[in-house]
């Protein structure tokens, strides 16, 4: 399936992706009203030493532990690969959280329930907008099995 | 190829996923002694404070047994086991002939020989939906007594917040959710628990009860309209023990699942597992354990080669706004930070992090968590910046790219 990689040595650490991500997944069409105050993007970019950088989304595992621990089978994986998760089932208990080797689930902006990345086919980018916006090609959409 | 599930729940669930991920073709038949199609266990105490209504605990979509393929019967409990005819024998009085058979019974919840327990009038259990919902009836203007203040106790006790009239959480133990949680962060939660209108009488035992009235080691008593026992579990091990499987406190199983009965499996609360981090074998009543059980046994019982190595214990929980994550075993040196009604302690010995407790600081507790599931020793990853936080950051580069770069 296609799905997101990214490439550290090309990460510039510009934190774009993060505000491409929170725009996308806002439901807003004006990016100055989907941006102000706080964002809570789906993608997070950590800054190491020595200069390094890098983003961190879901990897869409094949066996995804996040699934397997969902109290309220609220998180499944589609037909597609994508693992995703129905908000108005989460109850915020976390326990993904807690399994995802990868940090890449997390409490949404109300801290009500967990949000995810879902490849930008929960919402109306198309492809998946970090991928899309990043100057330096650090994170692509493709297909590596 | 005829498949027999004995319960319907998290190990269930996904030993029929398991099963039809290997096989599309065998019968599958479903034995439930509850009345209702699956529903996440633990959401009963979000039913019951108000928050989903019981159709939204579903656990799967309305339509899922019907794509799977499965017949379900409702509300018919497995009465005896006889491996050697290869027959489950039902309540109702049905006999199921089964070429592979799994045992996920789940629990019992535990009564504690107290004194005058029958002089109670209304007592309850919080287990399952119908005790959920029971409970909801009864519970609105009541005084509650809660025996236990672990965590069926206390998210039971959270969901009473707002209707019961006053609710009153009693265990032996000093301090709540004794099992997962140190001194100070059961500190933390019983602080906001209080917060929330709960009362505790800890460290002191409930010795007798004369009807509506309960009294306590310490001379003390409390009066309570209804009182709900939430004094552990334990596991519905009897029909494998009934029919000569191997069991000790859970049944007990191989890797891949087997009990020591020919071509019956057992998954979930029921049965042990290695317990990678103490490194023994016990039952860890978690629900991502069931999954990973029953995921492990419905592959292997159509024939696919699954083996479940790697049990942990790992437990996430919300209660009165608070998050909580643990791990692991606590044992060696530990790091602690914290601030308010925030608190971290991370454990470490012999080069490896052990376990940890996290409050109101869980993001990222994954990361942790992996450390401890594929037990990565500490010299190879930074371990003065994951005290700090979560991050892959800290491990190598190589480690990282594999992670990032690859199709996981």
């Amino acid at each position: 399936m296609k799905a997101i990689y990214v490439n550290e040595a090309w990460c510039l650490g510009c934190h774009l992706c993060e505000y491409m991500c929170a725009f996308a997944n806002s439901g807003e069409t004006d990016m100055v009203r989907a941006l102000k105050g706080p964002i809570h993007p789906r993608i997070r970019v950590e800054d190491g030493e020595n200069d390094v950088h890098f983003a961190v989304n879901c990897r869409h595992c094949r066996d995804a532990v996040c699934v397997k621990g969902c109290i309220a089978g609220a998180l499944r994986r589609e037909g597609n690969g994508v693992v995703v998760i129905d908000r108005e089932k989460c109850v915020g208990c976390f326990t993904c959280v807690a399994l995802c080797p990868y940090g890449a689930i997390m409490p949404d902006g109300e801290g009500k329930a967990a949000q995810k990345c879902a490849l930008c086919t929960d919402n109306l980018a198309g492809e998946p907008s970090c991928a899309a916006n990043c100057p330096n090609r650090a994170i692509v959409f493709e297909d590596r099995g | 190829m005829r498949y027999v599930l004995i319960g319907n729940s998290t190990a269930a669930t996904f030993a029929l996923e398991g099963i039809r991920a290997v096989d599309r073709e065998g019968s599958v038949v479903i034995v439930s002694k509850e009345e209702r199609p699956a529903y996440g266990r633990p959401l009963i105490s979000y039913v019951l404070g108000g928050k989903i209504s019981p159709e939204r605990a579903a656990y799967r979509p309305a339509d899922f047994y019907e794509r799977m393929n499965a017949e379900v019967l409702l509300g018919d409990p497995a009465i005896r086991l006889d491996p050697a005819a290869r027959e489950v024998h039902l309540a109702s009085g049905k006999v199921l002939p089964y070429d592979k058979l799994l045992v996920a019974t789940g629990s019992h919840p535990a009564i504690p020989p107290i004194k005058g327990l029958e002089t109670v009038e209304k007592k309850f259990t919080f287990m399952t939906m119908e005790d959920a919902l029971a409970l909801g009836r009864e519970a609105a203007g009541k005084r509650v007594l809660v025996v236990g203040a672990g965590l069926i106790g206390l998210k039971c006790a959270e969901g009473l917040t707002g209707t019961a009239k006053s609710i009153t959480v009693a265990d032996l133990c000093d301090r709540v959710l004794p099992n997962v949680l140190d001194a100070p962060a059961a500190a933390i939660v019983r602080r906001v628990a209080e917060a929330h209108g709960v009362s505790f009488r800890l460290g002191d035992g409930t010795e007798r009860f004369e009807g509506n009235t309960a009294y306590f080691k310490s001379g003390a008593r409390t009066e309570f309209d209804l009182a709900v026992i939430a004094a552990g579990v334990r596991p519905a091990t009897e029909l494998v023990r009934e029919a000569g499987g191997a069991t000790d406190r859970g049944i007990l199983v191989n890797e891949r699942q087997e009990t020591s009965l020919p071509d019956v499996y057992a998954a979930g609360d029921v049965c042990e597992s290695f317990d990678i981090c103490t490194k023994r074998s016990r039952v860890l009543a978690i629900l991502p354990n069931a999954a990973m059980q029953g995921d492990c046994a419905g592959r292997n019982m159509a024939g696919g080669k699954a083996s479940f190595l790697n049990a942990m214990p790992v437990n996430a929980v919300g209660l009165f706004g608070s998050h909580i994550v643990t791990a692991g075993a606590y044992e060696g040196e530990s790091y602690t930070e914290g601030e308010g009604d925030r608190y971290k302690r991370l454990f470490y010995a012999d080069n490896a992090l052990r376990g940890f407790i996290l409050v109101n600081c869980i993001e990222g507790a994954g990361i942790y968590t992996s450390l401890l599931r594929d037990g990565v020793p500490l010299d190879e990853v930074d371990f003065e910046r994951l005290k700090h936080g979560p991050s892959l950051a800290a491990f190598p580069r190589l480690v990282r790219e594999r992670k990032l770069t690859r199709r996981q």
